[in-house]
């Protein structure tokens, strides 16, 4: 436990991909900043478990917070995307209605893409849908094509935004959750919990699933989260050449639909399903879930099912009672709300971070520019661009960039030690899955698994026993 | 990039890929290549540190290790070109291969191509077993290399998943490792575990017979956090689920070749073994292209391996001599309960198979069992079994091969 003596001008809570935004947007200012984290790691919660589509927001309510955020948002992550190395895909989406009223829907989808500035989108016949997805299952009718729809690495942009964070001076706090927050007299605050006090003059809650908990402590009942899970399966790298674009259902009134596509990595994606749970921390698959999923995927793309399963994986979505986005100013509390942020977080991070440090600005927070905001640069870990493995430059600086570890992900040993001494290194296995893609492939560890630990215990000092979680790290 | 050159690489130095090569120096094919992306040749036997390697190939017995170093040793000194730490990551023409290495990016075309890339165990993820994601899931394969490469006892209570030969191979590295096993569950009603060599037969026994063994049920669920804390078992008949306190699952068998590079060079892929299709002599569909050893269909024992890579270095050897290359064969379709068949192409007028036979595999129970081939609506073989294993192979006989017909009528194995 630590009592920073610092009071920071502003201490952001969570560093999700929502929190990691905002501290770097911050970090472009003359202040003094910290991000807490109540986990081990960066983007862990919704950031890391979703469909890890770049929406353009073609589909949003009109005249939202959303809509607008999810806009600006588009805009800023194309900028942002190549400049910081982030995987990513320029698919387009190919929305595809199967029965009468889905496609009695799409006139209306087009109206609403249209008002939302995503002037891209436009119909499809039935002809030309099986032209651009000659893999899709009979029955279509038709479709809408939204030019705009991207993937991205949903790993690499929270880290990368809380690297920036940290590589601009924001203080990163990991195994820091907030349970108390206390108003001192001479106007701060201070957070409470278990990994020490830290205090503050500004505060901003992106604490996603607990954003609730966190805004009731500051006395506002504002809004309730419901965490609301979604299951997705992950197909084998060979099962890439099936589909072309993300397809996309028809959306509902709960959720975006079941939808497929491919990922940075090479990889399918079925997924996900839309139930709300109570249990904030229930990210288990289920029977019923996945049976579901294994169901629409034979609707959508039967050859898929043929493939390899490679991943299994849920995670939970921050949904309200309310359908727009809970941002929230309390100015006199130089407080700011972000909660409500459901699925759309990763496509419109940089949006909502402009708008949270404008809203910071009006309650007197003072944003005079710093004299440098460096840049960052990510290890590329997609499927698009050219990885070490394959570059005789990077193997000649260094031969850890030609041994392969992972060779279902092609992943070299000079990636695994460059993870874990990075501005923001990994500690676990599931930290260095998520930076280096090792041990996330079709075998799932049956090669590698014991290496990865093995380099892991000795470069971060533990034994192979806390590696692998047994609880007192003893490995007789 | 320019290539290099060589008569024969060979992806793969496990006892397949080295009793490949070894054949090929003996049969006076010179300039022959091996690529390794491990950093020790010798292949998954160097990772099972129980006996009962070497049977049928070397006519002993041997523990994996001495086994794979036995093959090692004999490249070795044939002065076999063994590249480790090196890994093939596609093809850059028709019998082209790219390979990553400390050393760098680079090319290598060769004559002839034997692909010997094994096999691996499917995963739990690829099982589709619901629950959480904690540590402490494992496969034969990670669980060995934590055992026996790093020496870790990876957990304090096992449940093994599977009840075939490869899963004993499970409980010997548990045993070794002193970590006790709470049930090993299969779905079927009885284990499918033979002890393939008398030696050894009075100790696996032994070792069998303190293990709790679950039939009819499934592993359902996986539940914990941070690491396994239990499973809940699913028995198929009664419908009931039981919860199992256990801190590490290793699932063994159901075997997935690795087929990926050959999918990579657009090799037809037999459905029934999801390894490449190849003919009476290990031909792929690619000109130039063998394939050979675990990654035909998932795992057989090691001297299987071995075998069918000297069998393969015949076969390559005469390609390089004579440079034919059928241009039509006959797949060999199977229906259940076969599960799949090996080779599975036959070449119209070739002879019989060097490998003594076809091998093939049910997938479930079968007793007084009568195996036929028909080509069309003709019977061209009939085989009587006593008594079928799933995840246990049978040999077929091949002395029906001359009557094929040319008509190009499709050819089926059946099970009545």
């Amino acid at each position: 436990m630590d009592n920073d003596q610092i009071i920071y001008d502003v201490a952001v809570i969570g560093a999700g991909v929502v929190g990691a935004a905002i501290a770097r947007e911050l970090s472009r200012y003359d202040l003094q900043c910290v991000l807490l984290e109540a986990g081990p790691d960066v983007g862990i919660g919704t950031s890391k478990a979703n469909t890890a589509v770049w929406h353009t927001g073609f589909d949003a309510k009109p005249g939202t917070l959303e809509a607008r955020l999810l806009r600006r948002s588009y805009a800023l992550l194309q900028e942002y995307v190549p400049e910081a190395g982030i995987p990513a895909e320029y698919l387009g989406a190919v929305l595809v209605a199967w029965t009468k009223d889905q496609q009695d829907a799409l006139p209306g989808l087009l109206e609403r893409a249209h008002q939302n500035g995503v002037t891209d989108v436009r119909r499809l016949s039935r002809d030309e849908v099986y032209e651009l997805e000659p893999n899709l299952n009979q029955g279509a009718l038709g479709g809408l094509y939204v030019p705009g729809e991207s993937v991205l690495c949903t790993y690499t942009l929270p880290l990368a935004l809380a690297t920036q964070a940290v590589l601009n001076d924001v203080t990163l706090k990991l195994n820091h959750p907030v349970r108390d927050i206390l108003s001192e007299p001479d106007g701060t605050y201070v957070l409470d919990g278990p990994g020490g006090k830290v205090r503050c003059r500004y505060l901003v809650n992106a604490a996603g699933l607990y954003s609730d908990e966190i805004d009731r402590l500051l006395g506002h009942h504002d809004f309730t989260v419901v965490p609301r899970r979604g299951e997705l399966i992950v197909f084998d790298k060979m099962a890439r050449s099936l589909v072309n674009h993300i397809l996309l259902p028809v959306p509902t009134a709960v959720s975006k639909g079941v939808l497929i596509s491919p990922t940075v990595y090479g990889n399918v994606m079925l997924g996900p399903t839309a139930e709300d749970l109570n249990d904030k921390t229930e990210t288990s698959s289920s029977a019923a879930g996945l049976r579901l999923l294994w169901q629409k995927g034979e609707a959508i793309l039967p050859r898929l099912l043929d493939e390899e399963v490679t991943a299994v994986y849920a995670g939970l979505r921050a949904a309200t009672e309310h359908a727009d986005y809970q941002i929230r100013l309390h100015a006199a509390q130089r407080y700011v709300c972000v909660g409500g942020i459901r699925s759309t977080g990763v496509s419109s991070c940089l949006g909502i971070a402009e708008y949270v440090v404008e809203l910071l600005g009006e309650a007197g927070l003072p944003l005079s520019p710093r004299k440098e905001f460096r840049p960052v640069r990510m290890p590329y870990i997609g499927e698009a661009g050219t990885r070490p493995y394959q570059s005789p430059e990077m193997i000649a600086t260094n031969p850890d960039y030609g041994r392969v570890i992972c060779y279902c992900e092609r992943v070299t040993l000079g990636e695994i030690l460059d993870a874990l001494h990075a501005v923001i290194p990994a500690r676990t296995l599931d930290g260095l899955k998520r930076r280096t893609r090792v041990l996330h492939g079709r075998c799932q560890g049956f090669h590698c698994h014991a290496a990865v630990a093995a380099v892991l215990a000795r470069e971060t000092g533990q034994s192979m026993g806390q590696v692998l979680m047994l609880e007192d790290g003893d490995d007789a | 990039m320019t290539p290099d050159h060589c008569a024969v690489l060979i992806v793969g130095a496990g006892p397949a890929g080295l009793a490949a090569a070894l054949e090929l120096k003996r049969l006076g094919v010179t300039d022959v290549r091996v690529v390794e992306r491990e950093e020790e040749a010798g292949g998954i036997p160097r990772i099972c540190h129980h006996t009962g390697f070497g049977m049928r190939d070397l006519r002993r017995l041997y523990t994996g290790p001495a086994y794979a170093r036995h093959y090692v040793r004999r490249a070795e000194m044939a002065g076999i070109e063994i590249h480790t730490s090196t890994a093939v990551t596609g093809w850059a023409g028709p019998t082209t291969l790219t390979l990553t290495s400390p050393r760098g990016v680079n090319q290598i075309q060769a004559q002839a191509i034997l692909l010997a890339t094994g096999c691996r165990e499917r995963p739990r993820s690829a099982r589709l077993i619901p629950g959480s994601r904690p540590q402490g899931i494992f496969t034969t394969g990670s669980l060995q290399r934590f055992v026996y490469q790093y020496g870790q006892r990876v957990g304090r209570r096992a449940v093994v998943v599977g009840a075939e030969l490869v899963s004993l191979s499970a409980l010997l590295t548990l045993a070794h490792a002193r970590i006790p096993v709470a049930a090993m569950v299969t779905e079927f009603p009885h284990h499918q575990i033979y002890f393939p060599y008398l030696p050894v037969k009075w100790w696996l026994a032994d070792l069998m017979l303190r293990v709790p063994l679950i039939t009819r049920a499934q592993v359902s669920r996986i539940i914990g956090r941070q690491r396994v804390e239990a499973v809940e078992i699913s028995h198929l008949d009664s419908g009931q689920t039981e919860a199992i306190a256990c801190d590490t699952v290793v699932f063994t068998g159901d075997w997935i070749p690795e087929h990926e590079l050959a999918r990579l060079g657009n090799i037809v892929i037999d459905p029934a073994t999801r390894g490449p299709r190849v003919d009476t002599c290990l031909r792929t569909s690619v000109r130039g292209v063998f394939a050979a050893g675990n990654l035909l269909r998932g795992a057989e024992t090691a001297d299987s391996a071995a075998l069918e890579g000297r069998y393969a270095a015949r076969c390559i050897r005469s390609f390089l001599e004579q440079g034919t290359w059928p241009d039509h064969v006959l797949p060999l379709q199977v229906e259940a309960p076969i599960a799949w068949i090996s080779p599975n192409a036959v070449v119209v007028s070739e002879d019989r198979l060097g490998l003594g036979g076809f091998v093939f595999r049910v997938s479930e129970f079968c007793q007084g069992a009568k195996v036929r081939v028909y080509q069309g609506d003709r019977v061209m073989h009939t085989q009587m079994f006593r008594r079928l294993l799933p995840n246990r192979s049978a040999h077929l006989g091949d002395d029906w091969l001359a009557a094929v017909r040319p008509d190009g009528e499709a050819l089926r194995v059946t099970l009545g």
